[in-house]
């Protein structure tokens, strides 16, 4: 019997034993499964400040519901769902080793990410202009405007850096520092920042909106 | 060959097909918005229509469906820390507004 296939404590080889150390959790290389962990926590911090506004707002009678078109949230949902799928065919393309193709689709997305941005900010400059502040809010209680600019804004701040994460991954990717693993990690983040506006609109958009 | 090369590259039909179920859902949610209903109703059936769109955007466009170890790793640990948190939240919650010591 040699030497590696001495057992360990009678059950496992040490060849075996190796094996187990060095495959990676549920066959998920350490990267993503980095990005999986990330995800986890920041689904929390999501979760949270979600679960303190609805408690916010149900222990506040006079609740303002100050919008009144669901045009500009219609359409950044749609940019948003539709970033998700240039992404995949980004991600695809590059498993299939077409990197010009994957290129041009992550850099889509990163257009698409500044285009929900600019029309996010847009937005804000709306209600600002109506007197909405951070601190001050003219439909009733300021409660209303901490809590919308602050989930609107942790939001946006995520969609900022993934437009920035996608244009710098793009880039080096293209340049072939980066592969195709790279760009699904970074899908990975894209499609969770997706995941959350589902539940941003409803909570804060359209429970809020005056009929 | 990559990790993400391994993964079978079964085209973009299905893709595509989850992307419109994403956009309906989406539009259902904009639909409940305008129904004559209260906010818990309303509340309650955005809150379903979200976890269902949740959850096929993890499945299909993050391919936990591909993988069933870290799909209910994701989904034991996820859950676990945002129904410790509701305790904590209802909890802080009863201490302010509840009865009898509060008020």
């Amino acid at each position: 019997m040699s030497q590696a296939d001495l057992s360990i404590h009678g059950q496992v080889s040490r060849s075996q034993a190796t094996e187990i150390m060095t495959a990676p959790t549920f066959s998920v290389p350490a990267k993503k499964m980095a990005m999986w962990l990330f995800i986890i926590a920041d689904s929390a911090t999501f979760a949270g400040c979600l679960v303190a506004y609805g408690f916010i707002r149900n222990a506040t009678p006079d609740w303002p519901r100050p919008f009144h078109s669901i045009t500009n949230v219609a359409v950044m949902t749609l940019i948003l769902l539709t970033s998700s799928l240039t992404m995949l065919i980004g991600v695809k393309a590059a498993q299939a080793g077409d990197k010009p193709k994957a290129f041009r689709w992550i850099m889509i997305t990163a257009v698409a990410g500044v285009l929900f941005a600019v029309l996010h900010l847009k937005e804000w400059m709306g209600m600002i202009s109506e007197g909405a502040t951070l601190f001050h809010n003219p439909w009733g209680t300021p409660l209303f405007s901490s809590l919308f600019f602050s989930i609107t804004g942790l939001h946006l701040l995520h969609v900022t850096g993934g437009v920035i994460a996608l244009i710098a991954v793009g880039i080096r990717y293209r340049g072939g520092r980066y592969n195709a693993d790279d760009l699904d990690i970074t899908g990975l983040y894209w499609h969770f920042v997706d995941l959350v506006w589902m539940f941003v609109v409803p909570l804060v958009y359209l429970l809020n909106l005056s009929h | 060959m990559t990790t993400a090369e391994t993964h079978k590259s079964s085209g973009m039909g299905k893709d595509i097909a989850v992307y419109v179920c994403l956009l309906a859902l989406a539009a259902l949610q904009f639909v409940i918005a305008y129904q004559s209903l209260s906010v818990r109703q309303m509340f309650e059936r955005m809150l379903i229509v979200a976890i269902v769109e949740a959850g096929l955007a993890l499945l299909f466009f993050m391919h936990l469906a591909d993988n069933r170890g870290l799909r209910w790793f994701v989904i034991i640990f996820t859950v676990a820390v945002i129904l410790g948190m509701q305790y904590g939240w209802t909890d802080s919650f009863r201490l302010t507004n509840g009865v009898p010591w509060a008020k």
